[in-house]
């Protein structure tokens, strides 16, 4: 018998950003599961101080290089509803297109280059590649189209140029977007088949009481627009976040932890978006998702897989919808007028709602920011779901437990980079451990 | 005769938004051949397993902005043969730091209500401030063709075809009409590193520089242009050159002559 047991990993593989975990066994007992992160800050509130409104979007989309357009899109829409201008229909609906895009090269990164790689037992997308080319090939070409899609419309796939404060520099011609329209139609029928494959993936038991946090729109599966809900009564303006959520600093993390107050932990993301909006989903992802007998509500992170497959056919749908119905607007952006005012700005990124709030003067200037990156808020979920998991799973092995903690996090797509604005996994043992 | 050696390569991260070595894997026609070129023996983004060094390339993405990160990259060195820093942060400090022309005791006091947690350094640094540098890869992010070239020609061994000329020499090969001259849109593509494939003015915006100066930039020149023609004021002029490459030493000077 060893007094102490330790499992760790220094540097979580396959997640964006630098991050560790730490498992506490004391007497053969878990005491404390933590999701580190030492991902350097980069103080993106504080020089965002002084710069003008319209900068807000290009520079906070660095705060991410995965999912820009989230960033981009919030501080765009924070500035335009702060100064009272809504764009029109055909913009919104080309913000919207490209935000499809970042969906689905977003999670076609996580599903078949950092997730399914752990369901089948490989270490990566190209060892996997080896025995299951086809799934491999699948996903890169799904990932290609949504990175194409972002191109298109944004001129390149990271940190795209087109898009500002009052809509876009260029918009596109209806021919430039139906050129993408037959490579679209496939990657529906790839999506849907990705779907079936991700069903038959392995899937702990394991089913968690959450607290699911999404946007909630009453005309469609919401990524850029609505109220904040949850399956416990919240339904709030995004402009009242601040009053329900509230933001912590923790010592063994460079990202804020986030908290509903008197509640505790809540999850955002595809799970979130899934259990709340699932009616709105698109008529062939509600076929894929009943043909794989899946349904609200989902309480098994590790099913987030297939949730994301299902969002991303939900995203060739809803991109195709827009296309047909596109025409070319008169004017590429609406000219916005700054007052003195407090903008607010909440988006569905890929890994949950990303809220910005910016305080302005008169002549357009940020005094001061706040953002809210959607792994702060999982992070505390995160740590319950690995403390947990320890708990039913103590019994495996080592290298087992440790790979598996892995995934507990990895469920999440936790995104480090946005949420210092984090992995290494560490199990440690106190006294009379089990081997 | 022996088979070739595949070369290891790692690839390192720094400050950053994870967005350059993201363009290794949004090479989705080309990730599967360049992995059958190269043992990847480093890369936590994609890849679980890890391969101890020495490495015979390694990619580094991000800025040194903590004491622990200047020291790491000297390790990193001493292990690599051949390092390519790529993208902004990484060959000139990138947007953080932003915090070089501020007191950074303040930039932590308004992110964070512990400041005792936190452990910076007062600067954001590109990597060769602290080691030798083999090849820069410019741009926020980096071009993934430019990627590729680089790979390519390294493992070919020869020498990467990498553009040294401005933004301008790109965007009139293409037969774009000049946003600064035809429209009065401010561009700072006649100071800027090409790379990028001039897609600002392609989209009729003008140049905001994310692949940092050209060599021998006239960037007084541009400043005049710019002021006298367009109406810019110092303030519009000193936050031109203070984005993404502020702490590039051409735009540095360039945006401190704009103080008021």
């Amino acid at each position: 018998m060893k007094s102490s047991r330790t499992l760790k990993v220094d540097y979580l593989a396959r997640v964006e950003g630098e991050g560790g975990l730490r498992i506490k066994f004391k007497n053969g007992a878990v005491t404390g599961a933590h999701f580190d992160i030492f991902e350097p800050p980069r103080f993106f509130e504080a020089f965002l101080r002084g710069r003008k409104f319209w900068e807000a979007p290009d520079i906070t989309a660095r705060i991410c290089g995965i999912c820009p357009i989230a960033y981009i899109t919030c501080a765009c829409q924070a500035m335009e509803s702060g100064f009272g201008v809504k764009l029109n229909a055909q913009l919104q609906a080309l913000r919207r297109l490209i935000f499809c895009g970042e969906w689905i090269e977003s999670h076609a990164l996580h599903i078949y280059m950092l997730h399914a790689p752990d369901f089948l037992g490989y270490p990566d997308a190209v060892a996997m590649a080896a025995d299951h080319p086809s799934i491999v090939q699948q996903g890169l070409q799904i990932k290609k189209l949504g990175n194409d899609l972002v191109a298109l419309i944004g001129g390149r796939e990271i940190h795209p140029v087109n898009l500002k404060t009052g809509g876009f520099y260029r918009v596109p011609t209806r021919n430039e977007l139906f050129s993408l329209s037959d490579r679209i139609k496939s990657a529906c029928d790839a999506a849907y088949q990705a779907v079936l494959w991700a069903a038959t993936l392995p899937f702990p038991d394991f089913e968690q009481d959450y607290e699911f946090v999404a946007l909630h729109h009453p005309a469609e599966y919401a990524i850029m627009d609505g109220a904040l809900v949850s399956n416990r009564g919240l339904e709030i303006q995004i402009s009242d976040f601040e009053h329900y959520i509230q933001e912590e600093q923790v010592e063994h993390s460079t990202s804020l932890h986030a908290e509903m107050k008197g509640r505790g932990a809540y999850v955002v993301g595809p799970l979130a978006r899934f259990n709340l909006n699932f009616k709105q989903l698109s008529s062939l992802a509600l076929q894929a998702a009943s043909e794989v007998k899946l349904a609200p509500v989902c309480n098994n992170p590790f099913k987030t897989i297939i949730i994301r497959s299902i969002e991303i056919l939900y995203a060739c749908e809803e991109a195709l919808r827009i296309i047909e119905n596109y025409e070319r607007p008169a004017e590429p952006a609406i000219a916005l007028k700054p007052v003195a005012t407090t903008a607010y700005g909440c988006t569905e990124a890929p890994r949950g709602i990303c809220w910005h709030r910016y305080r302005l003067d008169e002549n357009g200037t940020i005094l001061d920011a706040r953002i809210v990156p959607p792994t702060s808020q999982n992070q505390k979920t995160i740590e319950n779901d690995l403390l947990h998991f320890v708990r039913r799973n103590a019994d495996l092995s080592d290298e087992k437990l440790t790979w598996m903690c892995e995934q507990v996090i990895r469920n999440y797509d936790p995104c480090i980079s946005c949420s210092c604005h984090f992995l290494n996994v560490k199990i440690e043992h106190d006294a009379t451990a089990k081997k | 005769m022996q088979p070739k050696r595949k070369p290891k390569m790692a690839v390192w991260k720094f400050a950053s938004c994870d967005g350059c070595q993201l363009s290794l894997l949004d090479c989705e026609d080309e990730l599967l051949a360049v992995a059958q070129e190269v043992v990847v023996a480093y890369f936590p983004e994609g890849f679980r397993k890890v391969i101890k060094g020495p490495y015979d390339l390694s990619l580094v993405e991000g800025s040194i902005t903590t004491p622990h990160d200047a020291e790491r990259i000297h390790k990193i060195r001493r292990a690599s043969k051949t390092i390519i820093s790529i993208g902004a942060c990484a060959t000139a400090g990138g947007i953080q730091a932003l915090r070089n022309f501020s007191n950074v005791s303040d930039f932590i006091r308004i992110v964070y209500a512990k400041p005792r947690y936190i452990e910076t350094l007062s600067k954001s640094t590109p990597i060769s401030d602290h080691i030798k540098v083999d090849y820069e890869l410019r741009g926020c992010p980096i071009n993934k063709y430019q990627l590729l070239e680089v790979l390519s020609a390294l493992l070919n061994g020869r020498k990467p075809l990498l553009p040294a000329y401005s933004v301008c020499i790109e965007c009139k090969r293409q037969g774009h009409v000049c946003v600064m001259v035809a429209h009065g849109t401010p561009c700072l593509g006649p100071v800027t590193q090409a790379g990028c494939g001039a897609i600002c003015p392609a989209y009729q915006r003008g140049c905001y520089a994310c692949f940092g100066p050209v060599k021998s930039p006239n960037t007084q020149a541009l400043s005049s242009w710019m002021g006298d023609r367009l109406g810019m004021e110092p303030a519009d002029l000193l936050r031109a050159f203070r984005v993404f490459n502020a702490y590039a030493e051409p735009f540095r000077k360039e945006s401190e002559t704009h103080e008021i």
